[in-house]
């Protein structure tokens, strides 16, 4: 690809959107996936806090399968397990063992594992949705979410610490860690102060936006290059469309891998934000 | 991929006023309201009805498992306590029986030994008995041949010598006379003793 020699964000950033696309090929033509396709047009209450678009709908999608799986999962749920039952407590297990007991130990693990189950189950939820076909757009894709949900991790590693030391030995157990020279703490200290402040909760939203945005672009790609290869494509180029197709397949499962792993790294890290917070000293 | 490369030149002077890259991590109003909507949704949902009712349920499953591992063990413990009384009787009744069998042989030596006794004793007196029976048919043999052998030689001597000893006294004299001489004879010793 030529345009492998620009820097990459370029591709990213300006490809290009359908019609103009279509003016340098003709009718139809090839449909590269852009930004704009995290900002589809209003569907209600344009220009309001209240906007309504594809995503919105996506989400609220994702919401109800999520809670009417669950719900009913836990309306049903009886001593012995069914299949579906069994399936639902083999997902609560993995947060509650692998993420909330690992990391926090058995006693802590109690107290934040809803938020960390909702968290988990949340993400997985609308990163799936990417997948999904007819709705093809993960919902965690665009920053809103992973914001609203690395600040509520960011609130309680702060509230948490705060109410277990106070505020000043809270700063002084993250800013000031014991065991160094004191003149490293004018670079430590800064960075620490970022890392709590900025840094997590920043990490965490931008990763997961990332990723799924990353992953959408590589999807539309593969479809959009296969549909055009096939369907509109010079003859000679359309053995190509099984190539597209093929790393289509591949980056589907891949993007459930992906699904996934950002749900349980996101967990994962406001587990461990938070045992950081409970420590004495770290 | 031609089309993406013919059109890319053309589309970066024109994309750049719609949407910036930058707008993908700045979230809208919109967008952090309604993402704060279904979270907070989401997040009800678990802390109030889902998990609740699955910690009951587990709970409840926990307490049912370590009840029935109790009552496992329990089962197992009264189990093996049977096995080992049953052992144990099995143990005394081989060795009861092993004493019984012992009893019985000592007994059955007892048994013969006396019977043996007996026999040998039996033996003895029926010996004994014999042979006093033999010592009185010999006697009584004796004091009949006594009696005839003086009869028949009192006849012979009187058809020898003729009437001459036909008187009583003088013939009971003879006859005396001729048993003690005969009894002279060491054979015929008791009868001579007898006779005096």
């Amino acid at each position: 690809m030529r345009t492998d020699l620009r820097p990459p964000g370029v591709l990213l950033f300006t490809s290009a959107t359908p019609s103009l696309i279509a003016a340098s090929e003709g009718e139809g033509g090839f449909h590269a996936p852009s930004i704009t396709d995290f900002f589809p047009p209003a569907i209600l209450f344009e220009g309001t806090p209240f906007q309504i678009d594809r995503i919105w709908i996506i989400r609220v999608l994702a919401t109800v399968v999520l809670l009417s799986v669950f719900i009913v999962a836990a309306r049903r749920a009886k001593l012995v397990p069914g299949r579906f039952q069994n399936v639902i407590e083999l997902i609560l297990d993995f947060v509650r063992v692998q993420v909330a007991e690992q990391i926090l130990g058995k006693n802590d693990a109690k107290k934040f594992l809803p938020m960390l189950t909702t968290i988990f189950l949340t993400i997985l939820a609308f990163n799936l949705t990417g997948l999904v076909p007819g709705l093809n757009l993960a919902g965690s894709s665009r920053i809103g979410l992973p914001i609203v949900l690395a600040l509520w991790v960011f609130a309680t590693y702060w509230w948490v610490g705060i109410s277990k030391h106070g505020l000043g030995t809270y700063l002084k157990n993250n800013l000031f860690p014991p065991g160094i020279p004191p003149f490293v703490y004018l670079i430590v200290t800064p960075i620490e102060l970022l890392q709590i402040l900025i840094i997590r909760p920043a990490s965490l939203a931008i990763r997961l936006a990332a990723n799924m945005i990353a992953g959408h672009i590589m999807l539309v790609l593969c479809f959009a290059a296969t549909h055009f290869f096939f369907l509109e494509a010079a003859p000679a180029m359309k053995a190509l469309g099984f190539l597209s197709l093929a790393g289509g397949f591949a980056f589907t499962a891949f993007e459930l891998l992906v699904a996934g792993l950002q749900a349980y790294i996101f967990a994962l890290l406001a587990a461990v934000y938070i045992s950081l917070s409970l420590e004495e000293e770290h | 991929m031609t089309a993406l490369q013919s059109a890319a030149p053309v589309v970066v002077a024109a994309e750049e006023t719609e949407v910036s890259g930058l707008a993908l991590f700045l979230p809208a109003d919109y967008d952090l309201l309604w993402s704060t909507v279904l979270t907070v949704v989401i997040a009800f949902a678990f802390y109030r009805y889902v998990l609740p009712r699955f910690n009951v349920v587990l709970d409840e499953r926990t307490a049912k498992i370590e009840g029935g591992l109790a009552k496992a063990e329990q089962a197992q413990q009264e189990a093996a306590a049977a096995l080992a009384e049953y052992h144990q009787q099995l143990a005394d009744a081989r060795a009861q029986a092993a004493q019984t069998r012992e009893e019985a042989r000592a007994e059955g030596a007892a048994i013969v030994a006396e019977l043996r006794t007996k026999a040998h004793d039996d033996a003895q007196r029926i010996v004994e008995t014999a042979n006093r029976q033999i010592e009185a048919e010999r006697q009584a043999a004796a004091v009949s041949l006594r009696a005839e052998v003086g009869i028949l030689a009192t006849e012979l001597a009187s058809k020898i010598v003729g009437e001459a000893l036909e008187d009583s006294a003088r013939q009971s004299r003879v006859v005396d006379r001729f048993l003690d001489e005969l009894e002279a004879s060491p054979v015929a010793q008791p009868v001579g003793a007898k006779e005096d």
